[in-house]
């Protein structure tokens, strides 16, 4: 059974790999996107200490993603790999 | 409230689209769409021709000769049923040669049927006694000696329904509603003539028969013959409110038929757009948990959960469930708490709960139980189409040419959707069904699929990229829809990517165990077969790709043209009753109302506004991340409203521990669940009878629940959530749900034009509801994707880390069966525990014989994550190497064994991979036992004696 810091450098690594054939760069910037638009500061902050501890069991792209996730730590509302809909109160349809 | 029925007008509608012809009726001439029937021409007139063995829902049968008419200019007295109206035609349906033949019908008919009327159960409402009172019968001339099929013995065998073969006219309404509403063929008319009797199966009683006890052919039955055993007991009833069902995600809507506040039947509601006038057994008979005896109406408290559950005050227990989480969040800090909503709640208690999270708690820490089932599906189609959600409404089946069923088993899960599939099967439409399970929809009564693919469990996006790899390698898209509808260079990368050789069915073949001719058959037959409409459910999602299977469904969808339009699309059947609405109301820690980011400046602003707070711009926990943090110590305290995370979520043992580590566990249900055995508060919840509201349904249809009695436990639920707001300072003051609505209205784009008097007027209403669509929007994407242009997004086959092995050398995949819902917390607590009284083990011959296991042995089911005991039932449904079963009864504790493993993408749990060991076993497992004492343990209730 994976310890909790185990479960978050194994759920970074998944989230990796499943963007792994948008080639490196693109890969660590969707897997930051991702970690900055889901992952609640808990465990950004874990995440972040891990990379600062012990790096050798991520991947280069999860490596690289919270490098990402460090320099560039607030969030924007659009995303490159989950883009949301513009809104506005105006009644613009945001369907989703 | 005088009680009517429905009007029936004899047979179904003409088909829409036709002109109309010019009849005369009685000297009325009207305008009626070609094809109608004389007799629905006058029904629609307010005129009623006399009828027996038509009805409305089924097609025309011409039997009971009661219906009889003139036609001017035609010899002979046409049965109006089947005769169509004509242009010019004249009609007439009273004249002295037309009494005689009705009265004589009638006196046959009354010849053989028991004259007990005043004590019959269908005494004022049974359309024997009506016709027989319509056409003037006064005398039976033939006597009542001679041969009769009166004194037959009552089939009392269904636990909702009597069948009295005595009062039975043969009529075959029964009949027909099985074959053409259900779809399940289990009545037959047995012998000829005199004869002739309604027969269950091969003349078994009704329990025994392959009859799913939907109850369409007790309402369509015009005698006693079929009749509810609660209609025998209670009498007729006086009133009608029509309301929704809280099961499943199909949201019918019924009739609840009431006498004083108790509810003798609920009927489905002609006028339901989900439903059409049909249910299953749980939405029609499997209601009476409202009053179980295990229900709790009292709210209770206790320091800890190995101490006995104390009863107190509504006052009591508001006041310390707020001071608990005044005080943990002051100890802890703000995140240190969060809340659970409910998808069996209405719209406007979810919203309110979210509300209290965020706005109360002043944190994002809140989701639903769509982590555990739909999540992929929030996220995969948003990425791809901008809408979270599905495309279609369930009319548009019957539009299909193809149907492609993956992960999905309706007839079990969404059955009223089901038949309606099923009969448009019937009609020509051609079936895929991707599943490693032979599931009923494979093969029965006059439905076969034309291509069964069962793929190994945890290969779904590798074979579906092999049906998008021939689609695009054989010039099978529909490129025109492509350049006009999605991004072209996105398109570009991904043909290339599925194009590749590795990509291909022969490729993949060792991987899936399915045939690459089956495949190509399959991928061929979607392309071109016409409207291809894509249905999926959770053995999509739950899995560690479930958000990649997502979008690659809807990769194929847009690669093929099969978007924007009826017959077509991605119809993700959602499971519960409102897990739609709960995902639309905010449910997700990253998501406001309406599906909007909570960084999302200008949308939390919105709500900062209204609100009068500053909220939390960061996203909030996650169930499984709420349970992580408990263990670690940094999430203390959690408020559950109708949800049952220890029963349902997987790796109970790890459930047990993050709730065990908390503080403060509030559960707000109708009974003591598996996770109230570790709460230090219940709420006492309130049922779908007891309250007003709105559900979400998997159209995204928005109906509405009415409350046909006072709540037992003292308030709706929405209620109890702002007594807790209240006491935490947050001045709430809805004195109605309508309210509610009119706040998420004026917050949520997608619902802006909701309101309860657009909801009377309209009957539901799908979103998105805006000024673009008033009166909701049927069919999404019409013109173009609700992101702008659709997005194929790459998605590589990765597989899930969940192996078997030497030790675990099988697969366990999970579903739900017919009779049960989900956890069985209601329908466990009803008359359908005469089906499926436990959770079994289906295992293949081979594996069975390997082990030396036979039908109904108790076995032992292992896991790394852990182990218990169940019987089994040796079938071919599954293939060897996969077992499967369901979750319906916590003694099966079936997440014991499901692991950690989740999508990448929402942490939606793997449970549909589980490496397992199957061997013999001797009893219950270490595990079983304890938890059972713990269980009995947690649920006592201090019992104070009264002083003298």
């Amino acid at each position: 059974m994976m310890s909790n810091q185990e479960q978050l450098v194994y759920m970074v690594n998944q989230i990796a790999r499943n963007f792994a054939t948008m080639g490196q760069d693109e890969a660590a910037a969707a897997t930051a996107d991702h970690l900055v638009s889901f992952w609640d500061p808990r465990m950004k902050t874990q995440i972040l200490a891990q990379y600062a501890s012990d790096r050798s069991g991520l991947s280069p792209i999860a490596a690289d993603a919270i490098a990402h996730l460090r320099d560039h730590l607030i969030p924007s509302g659009q995303t490159p790999a989950t883009v949301f809909n513009a809104v506005n109160e105006a009644g613009h349809s945001d369907a989703g | 409230m005088t009680f009517t029925r429905e009007i029936d007008h004899g047979t179904p509608p003409a088909i829409a689209g036709g002109k109309s012809v010019s009849v005369t009726i009685d000297g009325q001439t009207v305008s009626m769409p070609e094809g109608t029937s004389i007799m629905r021409a006058a029904s629609l007139l307010g005129g009623a021709i006399p009828k027996l063995c038509a009805t409305d829902n089924v097609e025309s049968f011409g039997s009971c000769r009661l219906c009889l008419v003139e036609v001017e200019g035609r010899n002979g007295y046409p049965a109006s049923c089947t005769t169509p109206v004509a242009e010019g035609m004249v009609v007439r349906t009273q004249t002295e040669r037309l009494k005689k033949l009705h009265r004589g019908v009638m006196e046959l008919y009354i010849s053989d049927h028991p004259l007990d009327c005043l004590t019959c159960a269908a005494n004022g409402d049974c359309e024997l006694q009506d016709q027989a009172g319509a056409v003037g019968l006064r005398d039976v001339r033939y006597g009542y000696d001679g041969a009769t099929n009166m004194g037959q013995a009552k089939d009392v065998s269904n636990p909702y329904f009597d069948f009295d073969p005595s009062k039975c006219i043969v009529c075959s309404r029964c009949v027909r509603a099985c074959e053409e509403v259900q779809g399940t063929f289990a009545l037959t008319i047995q012998g000829s003539g005199f004869g002739s009797k309604v027969a269950a199966s091969q003349n078994d009683d009704f329990l025994s028969s392959e009859c799913v006890s939907c109850g369409a052919c007790v309402q369509a039955c015009p005698t006693a013959s079929l009749i509810e055993k609660k209609v025998v007991e209670i009498g007729k009833p006086e009133r009608a409110v029509v309301t929704t069902c809280a099961y499943c995600g199909v949201g019918c809507t019924f009739r609840a038929e009431m006498r004083g506040e108790e509810v003798v039947r609920m009927v489905p509601w002609k006028e339901g757009k989900a439903n059409r006038g049909h249910s299953c057994v749980k939405g029609r008979f499997a209601w009476g948990y409202a009053q179980h005896q295990d229900r709790i109406l009292n709210p209770m408290i206790r320091v800890s959960v190995d101490q006995p559950w104390r009863e107190v005050s509504w006052e009591e227990a508001i006041a310390h469930t707020a001071a608990e989480f005044q005080r943990i969040q002051a100890s802890y800090g703000a995140r240190s708490v969060g809340g659970i909503t409910s998808s069996r709640c209405t719209n406007e208690e979810t919203f309110l709960v979210q509300k209290l999270i965020r706005q109360g708690f002043g944190n994002n820490n809140v989701d639903t139980c769509a982590r555990v089932c739909h999540s992929p599906t929030g996220y995969g189609l948003k990425t791809t189409f901008g809408t979270s959600a599905g495309t279609q409404d369930f009319d548009s089946v019957q539009f299909s040419d193809v149907i492609l069923v993956i992960g999905a088993n309706p007839t079990d899960g969404h059955p009223v959707f089901a038949s309606r599939m099923k009969k448009r099967l019937r009609e020509c439409a051609r079936l895929i069904v991707i599943d490693p399970r032979r599931t009923d929809l494979v093969k029965s009564a006059h439905i076969q699929a034309d291509h069964h693919l069962p793929l190994r469990p945890g290969t779904n996006v590798a074979m579906l990229t092999a049906i998008a790899h021939v689609i695009v390698t054989e010039g099978l898209c529909d490129e025109a829809f492509i350049r006009e509808r999605c991004d072209w260079d996105e398109y570009q990368d991904w043909a290339e990517f599925v194009s590749q050789r590795e990509r291909s069915p022969e490729a993949i073949e060792a991987l899936t165990g399915v045939a690459p001719e089956d495949v190509r058959a399959a991928a061929r037959l979607f392309a071109t077969g016409g409207n291809g409409a894509i249905y999926y459910g959770l053995g999509v999602t739950e899995h560690s790709q479930g958000s990649s299977t997502v979008m690659a469904i809807a990769n194929l969808a847009m690669a093929t043209g099969n978007i924007g339009r009826e017959g077509v699309g991605v119809n993700p059947l959602r499971g519960q009753n409102n897990v739609q609405g709960a995902c639309d109301m905010g449910s997700f820690p990253h998501e406001f109302s309406g599906y909007r980011h909570v960084s999302d400046a200008a949308t939390r602003q919105l709500f900062e506004r209204a609100w009068g707070v500053a909220l939390d711009s960061e996203p909030g926990l996650r169930i499984p991340n709420m349970l992580d943090a408990a263990t670690d110590g940094t999430f203390k305290a959690l408020f559950v409203q109708g949800e049952d995370i220890l029963q349902s979520d997987p790796n109970t043992h790890h459930v047990a521990a993050g709730l065990a580590a908390m503080e403060c566990v509030v559960v707000q249900d109708l009974f003591l669940n598996e996770t109230a055995n570790y709460a230090h508060v219940f709420l006492p919840g309130s049922t779908f009878l007891e309250k007003d509201g709105t559900f979400t349904n998997a159209e995204r249809r928005i109906q509405r629940v009415r409350k046909v009695m006072e709540p037992l436990n003292g308030y709706g639920d929405w209620e109890i959530v702002q007594l807790v707001a209240n006491a935490m300072g947050l001045d709430w003051n809805y004195a109605h749900p309508s309210q509610i609505m009119d706040e998420i209205s004026a917050l949520t784009p997608t619902f802006a034009g909701v309101n309860y008097e657009a909801l009377e007027a309209q009957g539901s209403l799908q979103w998105p509801v805006d000024a673009s669509a008033p009166e909701g929007t049927p069919t999404m994407h019409l013109d173009g994707f609700a992101r702008g242009r659709g997005k194929f997004v790459v998605t590589d086959y990765v597989p899930t880390d969940e192996k078997t092995g030497p030790r675990f050398p099988l697969l366990l995949t999970t579903g739900r069966i017919l009779s049960h819902y989900n956890v069985g917390a209601q329908t466990r607590r009803t008359g359908n525990v005469a089906w499926h009284p436990e959770d079994l083990l289906e295992v293949h011959p081979s594996d069975a014989e390997n082990r030396g296991i036979k039908d109904g042995d108790w076995v032992l089911l292992r896991s790394r994550a852990g182990e218990t005991t169940l019987r089994a039932k040796v079938t071919e449904r599954v293939a060897p190497g996969v077992v499967y079963t369901t979750f319906h009864h916590p003694t099966t504790q079936a997440n014991v064994i499901t692991t950690d493993f989740s999508d990448w993408a929402t942490n939606c749990p793997e449970y549909k991979v589980t490496a397992v060991q199957v061997g013999l076993s001797n009893g219950p497992s270490d595990w079983q036992e304890h938890y059972e004492a713990q269980a009995k343990q947690s649920r006592r209730i201090e019992t104070v004696v009264a002083a003298e």
